[in-house]
């Protein structure tokens, strides 16, 4: 496997993020007040478009499992951090309070603990969706994820206590460039050591031959279920950022063509390359916004302008390759290729 | 009738055939014989049009057929029961036949030749309304070459008629093969069971990772003490 | 019965899955156009209408709707296929499915450009006119909505027999066949399976328009969003009858329908998430659906 030297350690970059946090802070709110805030926010719905699209490149591309529910388990990441940072927030705060954390502090905290208890709470979904439906494959796993993306969001719609169909209003303003920042670099972290690990070379296993990883002794099931609780706790993050971000809930807007949204990145970028879901989430971000001028078309170009990339580019932008560094600077370097013989 | 002449084809990069030289003339039984992923099979589908070659020419009663998609093929004569007999199982034995004629619109002419199937595959008639599916490995593959008959093709491919069929089935198999040429079909068979297609073949190829190893009369090659060894296992 | 309408929109979702395995995410929107084109049509062409009733349609009238509605919808349809499915055939199933999304967006937003963003009346059908609205006096409203939707099972009813004649009983119907079991081996026959494909989505279409027409005069209105949830839920009737499977996306058309309705009256807002319930318990108990065959998923 290529690049585990590229990669520094987990507990190193730990080490690296509280200076590169304060700096970042520092350059976030700096760039707030540099630019215009429509661009800021658009900056800062490409970063959670890329957690959200990294975490179900680990589902879609790395595991070769279909999935279509991704903004179901984004809302439910939604609703919970919600859950902290507006109901739960006396009790926090005098928590917080009684261990005499200073009170600059008391935001960043409960937010973070938003963010973890969004992570956990779309991943025990993830759970629960995940055990009876990876059994399925194929197609029809595709399908159970879309019907439990649109029944999630039918349930919470059905429930008044937050808000029923006009959703959540007043959730504090707290995603800020820092969040999304430390939420993009981890995510990738997830996505790249996953990768270069035993486990993610299961995953491999799995994608390619599941019959075949299964008998070299591979519980697959097991690590199908671990692939969507990672990915789902992603999505968690990215729909607690998101509604701190909108400052609200409209379950309209986690619907079945969020999720798509999200698939198309992943197919977009390239099934199992990172780099290549960050591009395009980034760039299918942008895209709408670049397309304004043309006003009342730019959904219409936007569309086929994804029918026309995927008809030019079937294997998406990057394939399965991962754009890096010694790329850009021109060395070529040759990726194993995973063709299998045919027989004749 | 049937020329192959210098023949390439690639699975992706992967090389399948190497200038492959083949030659069928009409009224014969041909055998292709060789291992596993020597290109028995790349060659049938290149013929039928399943594969393109990257390189060479298929001609067919002077016409060059190479690149013609596969239902053109057929149109022109030639048609092939493919390996694993690939049955329509959601159809009953009589669909699939019928399928076997979608080329023609001959209704008596297809009529006479369902009871020439009938009349080599009995079997075939008491089950016609049962599901393809429903049929053993045996009365499948019987199902698969008359299907294949029933465009009235001037060349037959049939490709490892035998695989998985127990002896005495082989034998009847191969019996049948010899009564379709002798009502004037010209045959192309590939085989692993070199052995029985070369005691009914007039001439065999022998085919080596992608490539002709040796050509020459069915009655040859049987005596040949290489072949013998290699592909006879003696 | 809005069991009948997705029982015509499953139809041809089950059946470009059938020869294709692609979930043909534009087939919503196809019947969304195909009930423009019928609202057009009457509009336009002065189709039979009522007497000195000018937003009533009679029955003639709306069979004449429905026929050039499905002949529109299928020339969609075909050209879609052409368009945008055919250079994929080989490419990864993935790619095509991205690709149906993209077209599906297309067909939403262009529709929205071409006939507005806003619900647009539909003609009411002959006798169906509540008193209200209609000029006729008499008759509860409740009887006349049951007249629409018998005349609707009626006519759905009769598209899946002759659905069922032509897959059984014509040489292209087993072609159709053939090609969804094993389309290299189809070939093998003679069968030009491209020609085969686009027969499937001339039919699926041409089901999708009919069925698009039909809602129309059910709901008296059309939007170009409508074959957004209704093809969400089609599909889900295609599946939950067992993808592949024409029987199977007729009874699992009614199946959503009637368990769409039965809770709707009950808990309205509940109706989708027990809609999607049944789906996922369905998949689980019988992954396969409730007709469906055990087709081989490529492992």
């Amino acid at each position: 496997m290529k690049g585990n030297r590229r990669h520094l350690p987990t507990v190193a970059w730990l080490a690296l993020m509280a200076p590169v946090a304060l700096a970042l802070w520092a350059a976030g709110s700096g760039l707030e007040s540099l630019l215009v805030p429509y661009y800021f926010r658009i900056i800062l719905l490409s970063g959670i478009a890329v957690i959200a699209a990294v975490s179900l490149n680990i589902v879609n591309g790395f595991t070769g499992q279909f999935s279509i529910g991704h903004a179901g388990f984004m809302l439910v990441g939604a609703y919970a951090s919600a859950g902290i940072t507006m109901f739960a927030r006396p009790f926090t705060e005098s928590v917080l309070r009684s261990a005499h954390v200073p009170d600059v502090m008391l935001m960043p905290l409960q937010f973070a603990a938003a963010i973890a208890v969004a992570a956990l709470a779309a991943s025990i979904v993830g759970l629960l969706v995940g055990l009876p439906s990876l059994r399925l494959r194929g197609d029809y796993l595709a399908i159970a994820t879309l019907g439990f993306g649109e029944g999630i969001r039918a349930i919470f719609v059905t429930v008044d206590a937050v808000g029923g169909a006009s959703g959540l209003h007043n959730i504090p303003p707290l995603t800020s460039f820092v969040w999304v920042f430390l939420g993009v670099v981890g995510v990738i972290i997830t996505a790249r050591n996953l990768a270069a690990s035993t486990h993610g070379r299961a995953l491999f296993a799995i994608r390619e031959d599941e019959l075949a990883a299964q008998a070299v002794g591979i519980d697959t099931f097991r690590y199908k279920v671990l692939a969507f609780l990672i990915s789902a706790a992603w999505a968690g993050v990215a729909g607690a950022l998101l509604a701190h971000l909108d400052l609200g809930i409209d379950p309209r807007s986690y619907s079945f063509m969020k999720s798509v949204e999200i698939v198309v990145m992943v197919v977009l970028g390239g099934l199992g390359s990172v780099t290549g879901s960050v591009i395009a989430a980034v760039g299918l971000t942008w895209l709408p916004e670049i397309l304004r001028p043309v006003a009342e078309y730019r959904m219409v170009f936007y569309s086929a302008l994804l029918v026309l990339l995927m008809l030019l580019r079937p294997r998406g932008l990057f394939g399965r390759k991962e754009l890096g560094l010694a790329d850009l600077l021109g060395k070529k370097k040759t990726v194993p290729n995973a063709n299998r013989k045919e027989g004749g | 009738m049937l020329d192959i002449q210098d023949v390439e084809v690639y699975y992706g990069a992967i090389q399948a055939l190497y200038a492959i030289n083949v030659s069928v003339q009409e009224g014969e039984i041909v055998t292709l014989i060789g291992a596993n992923g020597a290109g028995k099979s790349t060659t049938l589908r290149t013929i039928s049009g399943l594969v393109r070659p990257r390189r060479g020419r298929v001609r067919f009663m002077d016409k060059d057929i190479s690149g013609l998609p596969p239902h053109e093929v057929v149109r022109l004569g030639i048609s092939q029961s493919p390996e694993g007999r690939r049955v329509f199982s959601n159809l009953s034995v009589f669909e699939n036949l019928e399928m076997g004629a979608y080329v023609r619109s001959d209704p008596e002419g297809m009529a006479s030749d369902l009871e020439q199937v009938f009349g080599l595959f009995p079997r075939l008639r008491e089950r016609a309304k049962q599901g393809a599916g429903t049929l053993s490995g045996g009365e499948q593959q019987m199902l698969a070459i008359g299907r294949a008959l029933m465009s009235r093709p001037k060349l037959l491919l049939l490709d490892e008629p035998s695989l998985g069929l127990a002896p005495f089935l082989v034998r009847e198999i191969f019996g049948i093969i010899t009564d379709i040429r002798s009502k004037g079909t010209t045959v192309l068979l590939v085989e692993q069971n070199a052995r029985q297609a070369l005691s009914i073949a007039d001439r065999g190829y022998v085919l080596e990772t992608g490539q002709v190893l040796i050509s020459d009369t069915a009655e040859e090659l049987l005596a040949s003490e290489m072949i013998q060894k290699a592909y006879l296992g003696e | 019965m809005l069991g009948s309408i997705y029982a015509l929109i499953a139809l041809g979702y089950t059946m470009v899955y059938g020869v294709l395995r692609l979930i043909n995410f534009a087939h919503g929107d196809v019947y969304m156009v195909g009930a423009f084109i019928g609202l057009y049509a009457w509009r336009y062409l002065g189709l039979p209408s009522e007497e000195g009733q000018a937003q009533v349609v009679s029955t003639a009238g709306l069979l004449l709707m429905m026929l050039i509605a499905m002949v529109g919808a299928a020339a969609l349809g075909v050209l879609i296929e052409r368009v945008a499915y055919r250079p994929l055939r080989r490419a990864p199933r993935l790619t095509a499915l991205i690709t149906a999304i993209g077209v599906s967006m297309l067909l939403e937003y262009g529709g929205q450009l071409v006939f507005g963003t806003t619900k647009q009346d539909y003609p009411w059908l002959a006798g169906t006119v509540p008193s209200s609205i209609g000029s006729a006096a008499g008759g509860s409203s409740g009887i006349s909505i049951d007249r629409v939707d018998v005349i609707i099972l009626v006519i759905a009813v009769l598209l899946v027999v002759v659905l069922q004649i032509i897959v059984h009983g014509t040489r292209p119907g087993k072609a159709m066949r053939a090609v969804a079991f094993d389309r290299e081996a189809a070939s093998l026959m003679g069968i030009n399976t491209d020609t085969i494909i686009a027969l499937t989505f001339i039919v699926g279409s041409a089901f999708a328009g009919a069925a698009g027409v039909l809602v129309g005069v059910r709901n008296h209105y059309v939007e170009p969003l409508m074959g957004l949830t209704a093809g969400i839920k089609a599909f889900v009737a295609a599946v939950v009858g067992g993808i592949g499977s024409i029987p199977g996306a007729a009874l699992g058309g009614l199946i959503m329908g009637l368990s769409e309705e039965a809770v709707r009256a009950f808990y309205p807002e509940l109706a989708d998430a027990v809609v999607f319930g049944v789906l996922i318990l369905i998949l689980v108990l019988r992954p396969c659906g409730l007709i469906g065959s055990q087709t081989a998923e490529k492992v």
